[in-house]
This record gives structure tokens, C-alpha cells and sequence, in this order.
């Protein structure tokens, strides 16, 4: 048995429930973005999780509404593990009223601050320097909560997020940097564009705990982000999580990728977080597959019902144009 | 009332906010200074003294002194800023800006309007401004033209120690971003300064000196020009009213506009190249919404489309000067 499968062992069913109907929210939330966006109802362009699930889910597994995360354009996914209520989250990504942001952000920029969620951001390695902001809050207000930042692989070659680890060690914060390596910055290889050998070991020349992670595999990450937790928590200091995942799609929704062989996307495809979670948690018999299937079916409803209640809503009224730029003027 | 410095108003205002609210922080380089030197930290303040104390009084709780990243220092203050603290940022020189641009006018101006009115960023950023200084090209400008144009930000000017401790108090109790950019040539200049802590509210300019025949709109240490021009014309009969709109952003159009009904004559004062200048700004909301009112062409009185220069002689004649705002009252006053 190996370790991480006695991590699923240690989960009670309801925890892994959880974590599935997370994982399969993502999944099923993201592929109705796709057919949406094919469609046409969805203004602008579109960043998918798909292949990522177990990455966010698991970063989000031990953390609760009051601990803090900021995320990236591809945020779908970060929102849904983070609690976020996926219909609000289809309505703000039509444009629509009632969305999360009141249609003021669209795809790249959902928050949720009710549930510490404190925005996807669009300008790649925007949430780091954020995030030491958040955690510094944690410190200042001793509360223990902590604030991850994530980000991908392009944005771990970012000066902010150099400057970020640097000042999270200086300042001695609970901020943890969850480095999502798909492969990819946009259409261009993290194995052509990180220099380093890898973004972990790069981040430990910061004077902080870094580890690589298999992100497809939730337990693995669960496993790394409580020893994160561990050091945010109860010694108050950063850590960074490399966390190795497979882009099943490309940069965008839409995006051909004629820079990916058949065989490379073939090989990446195979990697699927929600088939590995279903091996693992049938394995040590905690689920079978009716709980599963269940949940599927469960998630399919939700995501249906909210696509549906965001097609019929109608779009923010002009009025609200000049709204909410100030506080008060 | 005691005089004070327009540096010891700023520390003054920080300070009654420190002791009010212990959610206000300091953070940035050099703030407490002497972090990790052998004779420790405390002994700086702010590389222009404006905190000198604070550190003592607070101690490393509430005052931070960080690396020189300054994309870091504005994130961080942006992160803390919209989970409940209330940072106040310091940004040495404003031409440092540059390298943080981005968690300025994409991350803290935006938060409030992207996310729907569900955040805020109560955050000040104080920076120094103007040339001289003689300190060259790169630690000599003022860019509040930048940030008056970037939707989400407050842009504050001080252009006196009163004020200062006013607005100081105002913008760290304001839940918006705010841009306090203090003129390193007022730092010792002093006013009365009452001891108990007011607010001067944003968008409320004053009114300097009344007069009938001319309007002059100076920003920062441009003000005091301003008046210096005023009061040596008014020997000669010609009456000038002097404004001084505080902030940038939100801009008291109001009061600009009742004052130029009255005398029919503008000239704007500020220090910054001509393009996109404040003083080109104003002189389009002048020429739109109070073109009736105007006796005579407006006149812009600003640097000229170039970086600042290092030599003291082109350093002075750089910056709009007394000679140039007389030349400008006269040719107003010709019509």
C-alpha cells in the first residue's frame, strides 16, 4: 500500500465525498464552459482546468472559508475547490447579472471574498505579491489562518513572484505558493522556459521548504499541503509547492495546439485526475462506484441548472456601469 | 497653535492613526530602517524622516521594513489591504513606481469595480515627488497625471503642513486606494498645526486667496508659486484668486468653474511635461464646461516635454518658476 493510499484510508467517507464531488464539479462545470463557449454565450475567451482537478482540490482540501487564496486566469477550478458557488461563477462568466462579480469581471477575474476567495487574476504572477499581503494580515491579526497563491509555471519566471517568495521568508509569513507546472506557458514549455531544473528546487534558493508533488493525484497533494499547513499554521512560515500536472486541453478554449504532437496530447490525456481518484478510493473499498456514480449524476444536475439559470438571466443593467469604482467619492 | 513641519504633520497624522486603529500598518524600504545592522533598527524613519519614531512606538508588529521590491511591497500591501488591514505603503520616490505599476493600476485600482463592489483595498501609497532636488531624472518626477487617470485611485497633493495631517487622516481612514504624494521641497516648510487629529475631506479645494481678475490652479509646491506670483501682481492691480484643488482625483470641478465665471481668466500651474498634464486637463474641463465664462485663452504654465534634467540651471528653468506664471497672468490679463 503506498503512502497515499493510506492517506485516502485516514479520510472518512464524507471527506472523500467531498473531495470527488469537487473534482467532478471541475470537470463537468469546465467541459459545459467548452460547449457553451462553442456555442457563443460566452463573451471574450476562456481558460479551462481540465486535467488540473486534483491540484486545486486537494491545495483546498484543509483550508477553510477564512483562510485565503488567490488564483490565476485559469481560476475556474481554484474557485469551485474553494467553495465558490458554481452559479453564481456561470453567471459571471456569461456576463450576466447576478454573476459573482455582477458581471464586472468575467472568467479571469471571479472573487468570492465570503469564502476567501480573493480573485482570479489575470496578469500572470499577480497573486503572489497578494498573497504575502493576505498572510500578512494572518500575522498581524494572529488568527492562523494562512493564503496560498497560485500559480502556473510561466508565471513561477516572474519577477513579482520571486520578489514574494523573497518577502514571505523576510517577513516570516503563512503564505504558500502552489506552482501549478501543466507543462505549458500559454503555447510556449515550461521545459524551455523555467531555467532552473525544476521550479521547486529553484524556490528553495529562497530560504524556503519547497517540494514537488504528482498534482494529478489529490492524496499526494493533500499530503504536501498539510506539511505546508503544518509550517503556515503553527510556525508561521511560507512554503512552495511545485505541483506537476497535465494540461488535457490548450491555452485557451479554442487554442488548436499545433505546437502539441497527437502522441505528446495522447500521453497527457491518459493522465486523468478523476479516474485516478475513482482507482484509489475503490482500492481500499471506502467508495464503489454507485457512491460515485451518484455523485456524477448529482453534479451533472447543478451544473445544468445553473448553466440554464445563467442562459435565461439578462445582463447587468447599463446603469450599473459607474458603479462601485470608489467606495464613496 | 504650534507650527509644525509639513514632514512632522505626516508623522503626526500617521501616528494619532496608529494609536486609533491597530489595523494600520507601515510597510515598505527603509521605513524603520536598520533591520539587521548592528545598531539596530529604528534609527531612520523614512529616508526623509517623515516616520522618524513610529518603529519605537510600534515596534516591528506594525512597522515593516521590506526588501527593495517594490512590486512586492504594493502587493503585499494590496493582499493585507483586502483582508482587513489598513497599510499604509510607502513607494521612496515615485519614479520607482515603474517596477510596480501593475499591482497599482491592474491589482488595487481595479479590486472594488472587477469583483462587483464586494472588495476593498483601504490602502495608501506615499510617495515623494518633484524636481529640485537635484537628484536627476529618475528620483525628481511627479506623475500625478498617471494616477489621476487610472479609474479606482485618490489622488492626494498636500501642498501645505495643515493639510497634510488633514488629508494623511482622511486617506488612511478612506477605503479606497489612495495616492498621497508629498513634495520633498514642502517637507520643511511649517504651518499651524493643531495637536488633535481633523479630516479634510477629498475633492474639497481651497480657495488660497480671493481675487476678481485671474485664476491660478497650482498642484503641490506648485501652489506656493502660485501665490508668491499673486501677491507681488496685486501690488500692481491686478487680483489674482489662487486655488488649490487638494486631490486630483476626485477633482473639485465646482469650485474651478465658479471661480472662472467670476474672473474669466485661467492659468494652471503644474509641474509635469505639457502633454496629458493636469494643467491640460483642467484646461479642457474649462474650455468645456465653462467656455462662456472666458475672457482670454487659457494658459498652461508646466514643465516642458522632457525628462528632468540634472544641472541646477536647466533644473530651474525646468519647473514652472515666478517668471514664467507672471508671463502667463500678463498674457491673460491682455486677453
Amino acid at each position: 500500500m503506498s503512502e497515499n493510499t493510506a492517506a485516502a484510508l485516514q479520510m472518512s467517507r464524507d471527506e472523500l465525498k467531498r473531495a470527488y464531488r469537487r473534482i467532478k464539479t471541475i470537470r463537468a462545470f469546465e467541459e459545459r464552459v467548452e460547449k457553451e463557449f462553442a456555442l457563443g454565450n460566452i463573451p471574450g475567451f476562456a481558460h479551462v482546468y481540465i486535467g488540473q482537478e486534483a491540484s486545486g482540490v486537494g491545495i483546498c482540501h484543509d483550508l477553510t472559508d477564512e483562510d485565503y487564496i488567490g488564483s490565476t486566469h485559469r481560476g475556474h477550478g481554484h474557485c469551485i475547490a474553494k467553495g465558490c458557488d458554481v452559479k453564481g461563477m456561470m453567471l459571471e462568466i456569461m456576463g450576466k447579472q447576478g454573476g459573482l462579480c455582477n458581471g464586472k469581471g468575467g472568467s479571469m477575474h471571479i472573487a468570492d471574498l465570503t469564502k476567501g476567495m480573493l480573485g482570479a487574476n489575470a496578469i500572470v504572477g499577480g497573486s503572489p505579491p497578494i498573497a504575502v499581503g493576505a498572510a500578512l494580515t494572518a500575522k498581524v491579526k494572529k488568527n492562523g489562518r494562512v493564503s496560498v497563491a497560485f500559480s502556473g509555471d510561466g508565471a513561477s519566471n516572474q519577477g513579482t513572484s520571486m520578489e514574494a517568495l523573497n518577502m514571505a521568508v523576510v517577513l516570516k509569513v503563512p503564505a504558500i505558493f502552489v506552482f501549478e507546472n501543466n507543462g505549458y506557458g500559454e503555447h510556449t514549455a515550461a521545459s524551455y522556459a523555467v531555467g532552473a531544473k525544476s521550479i521547486a528546487e529553484r524556490a528553495r534558493g529562497f530560504g524556503l521548504e519547497a517540494e514537488t508533488v504528482d498534482g494529478s493525484d489529490f492524496f499526494a497533494v493533500v499530503d504536501a499541503m498539510r506539511r505546508a499547513l503544518d509550517r503556515g499554521r503553527n510556525h508561521g512560515l511560507p512554503s512552495v509547492i511545485e505541483s506537476v500536472c497535465t494540461r488535457h486541453l490548450g491555452h485557451f478554449v479554442g487554442d488548436p495546439q499545433p505546437y502539441r504532437t497527437a502522441e505528446e496530447l495522447a500521453v497527457a490525456r491518459a493522465v486523468d485526475p478523476v479516474k485516478i481518484f475513482r482507482a484509489k478510493v475503490k482500492d481500499v473499498r471506502l467508495m464503489d462506484d454507485a457512491d460515485l456514480d451518484a455523485i456524477d449524476a448529482e453534479v451533472m444536475a447543478e451544473i445544468e441548472e445553473a448553466t440554464q439559470a445563467a442562459l435565461a438571466a439578462p445582463f447587468p443593467d447599463v446603469n450599473s456601469l459607474e458603479k462601485d469604482v470608489y467606495v464613496r467619492y | 497653535m504650534p507650527k509644525k513641519s509639513y514632514r512632522m504633520a505626516i508623522n503626526e497624522a500617521i501616528r494619532h492613526e496608529m494609536r486609533r486603529d491597530p489595523n494600520v500598518i507601515i510597510l515598505g524600504e527603509d521605513v524603520a530602517g536598520g533591520q539587521g545592522s548592528s545598531g539596530g533598527p529604528g534609527k531612520v524613519g523614512s529616508v526623509f524622516g517623515v516616520l522618524a519614531g513610529l518603529y519605537d512606538e510600534f515596534g516591528a508588529e506594525r512597522v515593516f521594513d521590506t526588501p527593495i521590491t517594490e512590486s512586492a511591497i504594493i502587493g503585499a500591501a494590496n493582499g493585507a489591504a483586502m483582508t482587513g488591514l489598513r497599510p499604509i505603503a510607502e513607494i521612496m520616490f515615485v519614479d520607482f513606481i515603474g517596477v510596480c505599476l501593475d499591482q497599482v493600476y491592474n491589482q488595487a485600482a481595479k479590486f472594488r469595480y472587477m469583483f462587483g463592489g464586494k472588495a476593498k483595498t483601504p490602502l495608501v501609497i506615499r510617495s515623494t515627488i518633484g524636481a529640485g532636488f537635484r537628484a536627476g531624472a529618475q528620483h525628481s518626477q511627479t506623475l500625478h497625471p498617471l494616477f489621476t487617470s487610472i479609474p479606482g485611485l485618490k489622488v492626494v497633493m498636500p501642498t501645505n503642513a495643515y493639510d497634510a495631517k488633514g488629508l494623511m487622516i482622511e486617506a488612511i481612514r478612506d477605503d479606497d486606494p489612495v495616492i498621497f504624494l508629498e513634495s520633498k521641497l514642502l517637507y520643511d516648510t511649517e504651518a499651524e498645526v493643531p495637536d488633535e487629529a481633523y479630516r479634510i475631506p477629498f475633492g474639497e479645494a481651497n480657495i488660497v486667496r480671493e481675487g476678481k481678475d485671474v485664476t491660478i490652479v497650482g498642484f503641490g509646491l506648485m501652489l506656493a508659486r502660485a501665490q508668491q506670483v499673486a501677491e507681488a501682481l496685486a501690488k500692481e492691480g491686478i487680483d489674482c484668486e489662487v486655488i488649490d484643488p487638494r486631490t486630483t482625483s476626485p477633482l473639485d470641478e465646482d469650485t474651478l468653474l465658479e471661480s472662472v465665471e467670476k474672473t474669466g481668466r485661467l492659468v494652471v500651474v503644474d509641474e509635469s511635461p505639457p502633454r496629458c498634464s493636469l494643467a491640460a486637463d483642467i484646461a479642457a474641463i474649462v474650455a468645456d464646461k465653462g467656455f462662456r465664462s472666458l475672457k482670454a485663452p487659457v494658459k498652461k504654465v508646466t514643465c516642458p516635454h522632457t525628462p528632468v534634467p540634472f544641472a541646477p540651471s536647466l533644473e530651474d528653468e525646468y519647473m514652472p518658476n515666478p517668471r514664467r506664471i507672471t508671463e502667463a497672468v500678463r498674457a491673460v490679463m491682455a486677453g
